[in-house]
């Protein structure tokens, strides 16, 4: 983990280092400044210093939290972060829930079924699911249930007038098309990955003798199969955690969901280095803890590993 | 003769591809009388295989299919028997074992959670009964600290080792027969031995009869009373298992008995025989006699009808002209 | 060899002698073919990405209207027979547009391609030949940008990168060059993973080691003899690399960071449109149904090509 985050880091540097265009460049450029104060100012701040320097300062400058300043928003990165992140979070792990609650029903009883009528829908639709590209699954939820049912609000809404049950309701009406449009995207990669993953274990010995202990077709597919075949599941949907990030930009630019995805685009658009960085560097931290999570669920789930 | 307990006739398992459908089993007679052992032997791709795993129903539909036939079970057909009907024969009055004991353990389940699980289902006995059921069945089986192993995975078991898990598994509820399927193949030969030894002695304890699939003549001769060969999903010849070796009568078996290696005869420098050629596509048998094209008796008759099973000795049925 | 499974103990010996009367008929490419015509989606999805091919490389002489040509009296209009997909909120013909729009799309679709394709050969070629600390070294970048978020690092190379290449290519070519570059340079990795696969197992095969005993080079051993074995499953993963870099670059459009407005291409005509989806949906609908049916078609076919091509694997 330690050595991804620091790859990950090196990475980032590397980037913001080779980009041409430096923050003094304005200063370049105003005969006001004499160059003796320009000279100071880029000393002041490491410009001069060599790369590895400069990227051991950058590195403990991030470790300690200290991530800059927007000059856009007016605060501290960090903070413009931490009050983002909860909406990303929410809205990546509500849509997970809703693939894998989609994928896992859909895969095994595709896979126990192979070839049939239901397995050669599920497989079409999954199919059609992933080709969808998120940004026109949104936009034509939006068109159906906005603006012909008028049944949800499209744009969604930090601060809503309301208390109790109403504010949850609310909440969970504008949270409903962004969640759907991420969760069917993953769930139509996964289901196919179920599919196949149940489909390898089910031919194996080890269901023939659970058949031959007489203990009945569904006792031998959720315990037998679907706990083996959940194994590889596991590791693709933490594998899949790029996509999803990938996802929850284009759907909370859609939706105007104010996270750390819509944060990136913002500030990209509005110039805004210090919040670029630090957004990346989080989607980065995060994609690598669910790696570790994996890892773990992985050891949990097979003997075999958690042994070795 | 009183009735048997186990009953097959006609039996067709066939299996639909995409080049055509395989006849694996293609009209098979044989019957098992209480505390025999029988032994079905023939080589790979005879239809020894599914012939036993139909017996449990364990046939994947589809592709396989009932052709024809019937599996009589102490009188009762098993073929057109309801799935909650058949398991409860399962495990508990017909249980199996497969040859490879790496693969036929689950390997996320400790063993005693595998056995425990055969126990809870037909005994009805709780999760900590079914633990200590599963400790006494691995003692039997002379698996070594039995209260610690049943914690273990079938990974950290050997390969003779997870055999005998796979017995007691088999075993844990009584069953009145075992079908064991090629259970030594993957073994090393001295645990092979100590394999068929553990299932003759559990045989004798718990009078159940034995129905071993092997290609292994000499492990026929040692374990079994009655022999039943198989050639390209057919029974060609049947027997008691002196009569078999004293007199074997289908050119099959006569191949088949020849190609034991044997140290006398080494000594004397005779030849180890091969059976010539390969068994037939199974997609399109040939009318005749199966075994024709690699038969140095082979007639005219022999291609063009298959001879049934004529009676030529005492319990000793064979499928040839000759 | 009792097999595992009932079917493939029973189906072992016919299935072998089929196979090999078929081996005997057909070439290994009429054997592909034999096998791809047998799925019937990816077929007719050949089908239509052909016609769409073909309409975006004949539809400027067929449908010669000027892309920015504006007319404010005949903005937000929908199909008609003067604009059949209708106009957009400067009057401009959007078939027209489309029809533009796919060229560039299209193209960056199979130029990230290349670039994906030959960076991740290259990688995973010299990961399979080297083992050792080289192959692991290797593989250790390619795990790293496996896990690295790939839309966050499109926009922020665009973003760092994309004033500076526009001065040097100009608006329209710096985009293009930027844009094929980044979603190549952030999609080689599969590709890189599945020839060391490929590669390590190839070069234990026995025509391998006949060559290598027959003295061929290092060099020659690759091209000859291993490469071309290992490019099934290539073409499977280039197919279906268009189809990504297609959704990729759609995106980067659609958030303003891909090609500019002025330059249509489906993505930043579906950006333009989105504002205007009350009024004007057929705006949004078109470029949109023109992506997925594309990206759909492409997946169709790799698919198609995955039964025809690697049959062993299942994903």
């Amino acid at each position: 983990m330690i050595p991804s985050l620091l790859g990950i880091s090196v990475v980032l540097f590397a980037l913001l280092a080779l980009a041409p265009g430096d923050p003094f460049d304005e200063l370049a450029t105003n005969p006001a400044v004499p160059p003796e104060v320009r000279a100071a100012l880029r000393a002041k701040f490491g410009l001069d210093d060599p790369i590895w320097m400069r990227y051991w300062h950058w590195l403990a400058a991030l470790l300690q939290g200290d991530w800059g300043f927007s000059f856009v928003s007016r605060m501290d990165v960090s903070t413009l972060i931490m009050q983002r992140l909860p909406v990303t979070l929410i809205v990546i792990g509500a849509s997970q829930f809703l693939a894998i609650a989609i994928a896992l029903p859909v895969g095994v009883l595709a896979a126990t079924r192979p070839y049939s009528l239901f397995d050669q829908i599920a497989n079409t639709v999954a199919f059609i699911g992933f080709s969808l590209p998120t940004f026109f699954t949104g936009l034509v939820l939006i068109l159906i249930f906005s603006i012909q049912l008028d049944w949800l609000p499209f744009v969604y809404r930090a601060d809503i007038n309301a208390t109790g049950w109403a504010f949850y309701w609310e909440h969970i009406k504008q949270s409903i098309m962004p969640v759907t449009v991420l969760g069917l995207f993953q769930g139509a990669a996964l289901v196919r990955f179920v599919r196949s993953s149940v489909l390898d274990v089910i031919r194996l010995d080890y269901v023939t003798t659970a058949r031959s202990k007489g203990i009945g077709e569904r006792k031998v597919i959720t315990r037998h199969v679907v706990r083996t075949a959940l194994i590889p599941v596991v590791t693709l949907v933490a594998l899949q955690m790029p996509i999803v990030f990938s996802g929850a930009i284009v759907t909370e630019q859609i939706f105007r969901v104010p996270g750390i995805g819509s944060l990136l685009i913002t500030s990209m658009l509005s110039n805004d280095t210090p919040v670029v960085m630090g957004v990346t560097f989080v989607s980065a931290c995060l994609v690598v803890i669910f790696n570790l999570i994996a890892d773990i669920l992985y050891g949990w789930l097979d003997p075999r590993i958690a042994y070795r | 003769m009183a009735e048997n307990l186990l009953d097959i006739r006609g039996l067709k398992t066939w299996f639909k591809t995409d080049d055509g459908v395989v006849r694996a089993v293609d009209g098979v007679d044989l019957h098992l009388d209480r505390g025999e052992t029988l032994g079905v032997v023939g080589e790979s791709g005879c239809g020894k295989t599914v012939t036993a795993r139909s017996v449990l129903k364990l046939i994947d539909m589809p592709p396989g299919r009932f052709e024809a036939g019937e599996i009589l079970w102490k009188g009762r057909n098993l073929i057109p028997l309801p799935a909650e009907e058949m398991n409860k024969i399962r495990a508990r009055e017909i249980a199996i074992i497969f040859q490879e004991p790496m693969t036929s353990l689950n390997p996320v389940y400790t063993v005693g959670y595998q056995i425990a699980e055969v126990l809870r289902q037909h005994e009805n006995l709780s999760r900590k009964q079914a633990v200590e059921g599963a400790v006494e069945m691995l003692r039997l089986v002379n698996i070594p600290n039995p209260g610690k192993r049943v914690h273990d995975y079938p990974h950290q078991f050997s390969g003779g080792m997870r055999q005998r898990v796979m017995i007691a598994m088999a075993l844990s509820c009584k069953p009145q027969l075992l079908i064991a399927d090629e259970p030594t193949t993957a073994l090393d030969v001295t645990i092979q031995a100590q394999i068929l030894e553990l299932m003759q002695e559990m045989k004798d304890r718990l009078g159940m009869s034995i129905m071993l699939i092997t290609h292994a003549m000499g492990v026929v001769a040692e374990t079994c009373q009655r022999v039943v060969v198989m050639y390209a999903g057919k029974v060609v010849e049947e027997a008691p298992v002196e009569a078999l070796f004293a007199n074997p009568r289908h050119p099959y078996t006569q191949g088949l008995i020849r190609s034991i290696p044997r140290v006398d005869r080494a000594a004397a420098k005779e030849r180890l025989e091969a059976i010539p050629g390969t068994v037939p596509s199974l997609l399109t048998p040939p009318p005749g006699c199966r075994f024709a094209a690699r038969c140095k008796y082979a007639m005219d008759v022999c291609v063009t009808a298959m001879p049934p099973l004529k009676e030529v000795g005492p319990g000793h049925r064979v499928a040839c002209v000759l | 060899m009792a097999g595992s499974t009932p079917a493939s103990l029973t189906a072992d010996a016919p299935a072998e002698t089929s196979a090999a009367r078929k081996a005997r008929r057909f070439s290994p490419w009429q054997e592909a073919w034999r096998r791809f015509r047998r799925h019937k989606m990816a077929l007719v999805s050949a089908f239509a990405l052909l016609v769409i091919v073909f309409a975006v490389l004949a539809g400027p002489f067929i449908w010669p209207v000027p892309i920015n040509e504006i007319d404010f009296t005949a903005k937000l209009q929908g199909p008609s027979v003067s604009h059949p997909m209708g106009t957009d909120d400067l009057g401009q013909d959007l078939l027209a547009r489309l029809i533009y729009g796919g060229r560039i799309s299209l193209a960056v679709g199979v130029a990230a391609m290349v670039v994906a394709i030959f960076v991740g050969v290259l990688i995973g070629a010299i990961a399979g030949m080297a083992s050792g600390a080289v192959d692991a070294a290797l593989m250790w970048v390619t795990d790293l940008f496996l896990s690295l978020p790939q839309l966050p690092l499109l926009l922020l190379v665009i973003y760092l990168f994309r004033e500076p290449v526009k001065g040097v290519l100009g608006i329209e070519g710096g985009a293009f060059v930027l844009i094929v570059a980044v979603i190549g340079g952030t999609r080689w990795m599969p590709a890189a993973r599945l020839v060391r696969a490929q590669f390590l197992s190839i070069r234990e095969k026995e025509f391998v080691e006949a060559a290598r005993a027959l003295g061929a080079s290092r060099l020659r051993l690759v091209l000859m003899h291993i490469l071309p074995n290992a490019m099934g499953p290539v073409i499977v993963v280039a197919t279906i690399d268009i189809a990504a870099a297609i959704i990729a670059e759609s995106t980067l459009s659609f958030l303003g960071l891909g090609f500019p407005s002025d330059v249509p291409t489906w993505g930043s005509v579906l950006r333009d449109a989105k504002d205007y989806l009350d009024i004007a949906p057929h705006w949004a609908l078109f470029p949109g149904a023109l992506i997925f049916i594309t990206v759909l078609a492409i997946n169709f076919i790799g698919d198609g090509l995955r039964d025809a091509l690697d049959p062993r694997r299942v994903l």
